[in-house]
């Protein structure tokens, strides 16, 4: 398949210290990438490089173009949402100021916060900062999802959540993947097996195995590489 | 009693001056991190230039000033906007550098007012209602203080407005909150940088041209001394939120007024009130731990 985001000999720094280096890997036009690796193996960095969020060298190819000399917010304008680590809502501001700062281009698709999130509708009023984690994970979802991107840069969107509310939010990814490519961070084995077609498993900064994600998370590679025993082995 | 009303009354206009200076300086400093130094240059270049103005159309005369206050208001905004967009955005996220460039143009911008219009402050002529008091509870407080009042309230309800009501408003406070978070909603907050400069330029520039209204008098030390305490104001209120810079100012300047009559020590006074913040507080009286 094509890729829509090609990223080739990215490195990125934090502090002066080395966290992603030389890591390329293909995000491809359709379906889920998952980008894995345990706590501190540079997930969060590698999504933060391509969005230029922090210090970064490399080549960083959306959709045919070289993004990498370019703003962060020129790199979403482009068509890439972001949904945060930790949600990061504005807490002092209402649910609906939350989502009116997030719209871009001449038609925000409103209604699918209501599709996907109906509670957030009776929340419109309410400071994001008074919601739960579920909630403003919803916020942080909705804010990704409304605007017509062309790709979807995931991090942990399960991470902290009661296990119905993980329900919700897989099913609102696996929506807005059937049109929407995405690049997924995620420690949740059952999530990315629900979703991705797709593995890019990083260590230490650096990418070691690239691969379909069944045949991953049926392998041993699982334990070796994110420390964790396959779904067979555990059972 | 009614000297009480007299030192709380005045205190609430002095008060009203250091709001004008530290609601722009919270505001940038919420937004993007710079503590801006060249924050008093604004305000004496407005209060010179306000006067200037301000006298040709008629000196002493309410035409004048509130002709001077309009001048003084564009003034600010305009050196603050030009400020932003000339020596702070090159060195966007920077902050020592920027903190030095502010600094030096504080102090070659005295340098340069001392030069044009000398080193002695200039006495103003004002309207005489602003010469004369009014009796509040026994007390005879200084005309000049409802005008600055007023003025105050008058700008801490446009800000509010603004930032409340216009979607730039809303890019500011959602980039107080978490500036880079607003970057990667794929907003260019840089404008909101240059917008938020010139809001507190303007408001600074009314300072400006109100100071010279409260010492009746113009000169190129004005915006030093009162940044000083609007700097003050703004640690206590809470870097970054205007609501803490009103009550701050409020607070300061009447601390100010009450320990300056009742022993001479006023600006000790303050400076006891920013350690004691700063001990048990760090983040001031509205200030929130940033992103």
């Amino acid at each position: 398949m094509t890729p829509i985001l090609a990223v080739r000999g990215l490195s990125a720094r934090i502090a002066g210290q080395q966290v992603v280096e030389a890591a390329s890997f293909e995000v491809t036009e359709h379906g889920v990438t998952a980008l894995l690796g345990r706590n501190g193996a540079g997930k969060t960095s590698t999504i933060k490089a391509i969005l230029g969020l922090t210090e970064r060298s490399g080549e960083v190819t959306f959709a045919g173009d070289r993004i990498d000399r370019l703003m962060t917010h020129r790199i979403v304008q482009r068509g890439i949402a972001y949904v945060p680590e930790d949600r990061e809502v504005f807490s002092q501001l209402t649910v609906e100021e939350n989502l009116r700062l997030a719209e871009r281009g001449g038609a925000p698709r409103r209604a699918i916060v209501g599709e996907l999130f109906p509670e957030l509708l009776e929340r419109a009023k309410q400071q994001a900062g008074t919601l739960s984690g579920g909630q403003q994970q919803m916020v942080s979802l909705s804010r990704a999802l409304m605007n017509d991107n062309r790709l979807l840069l995931v991090d942990e969107p399960t991470k902290g959540l009661a296990p119905r509310i993980v329900g919700t939010v897989t099913k609102a990814l696996e929506a807005a993947a059937e049109h929407t490519p995405m690049l997924l961070v995620e420690q949740n084995l059952q999530v990315v097996r629900a979703l991705a077609h797709t593995v890019v498993v990083l260590s230490g900064g650096r990418v070691v195995h690239t691969g379909p994600a069944a045949a991953f998370l049926d392998s041993e590679l699982v334990h070796r590489h994110l420390g964790v025993a396959t779904e067979e082995e555990a059972a | 009693m009614s000297i009480l009303v007299l030192l709380l009354i005045t205190g609430v206009g002095l008060g009203a001056l250091y709001f004008l200076v530290a609601s722009g300086l919270s505001l940038i400093y919420g937004l993007m991190g710079v503590l801006n130094f060249a924050h008093g240059s604004f305000l004496t270049l407005a209060g010179f230039i306000g006067w200037e103005v301000g006298r040709r159309v008629g000196d002493g005369t309410w035409g004048g000033l509130l002709v001077g206050m309009l001048v003084g208001v564009v003034v600010g905004a305009l050196v603050a906007a030009l400020t932003e967009l000339v020596f702070i955005r090159p060195l966007y996220e920077r902050h020592i550098e920027q903190v030095l460039v502010t600094v030096g143009l504080g102090l070659a911008s005295v340098a340069l007012f001392e030069g044009i219009w000398g080193t002695d402050p200039i006495q103003i002529r004002l309207p005489a209602w602003l010469g004369e008091t009014t009796d509040v509870l026994g007390a005879n407080i200084p005309n000049d203080r409802w005008l600055l009042i007023g003025c105050a309230i008058l700008v801490l309800a446009l800000i509010v407005l603004f930032l409340q009501r216009t979607s730039y408003g809303l890019v500011i406070r959602a980039g107080v909150e978490n500036r880079t978070m607003v970057t990667a909603l794929g907003i260019d907050v840089r404008r909101a940088f240059t917008i938020v400069f010139a809001i507190g330029g303007a408001a600074a520039g009314l300072g400006g041209v109100l100071a010279s209204v409260y010492y009746g008098q113009v000169s190129a030390h004005q915006g030093t001394s009162l940044l000083i305490f609007a700097f003050i104001v703004t640690v206590i209120g809470g870097l970054g939120s205007l609501t803490g810079a009103a009550i701050a100012s409020v607070l300061v300047a009447v601390i100010q007024q009450l320990a300056n009559f009742y022993g001479g020590w006023g600006d000790f006074a303050v400076v006891l009130a920013l350690a004691l913040v700063l001990l048990f507080r760090p983040t001031g009286l509205m200030g929130k731990v940033k992103h």
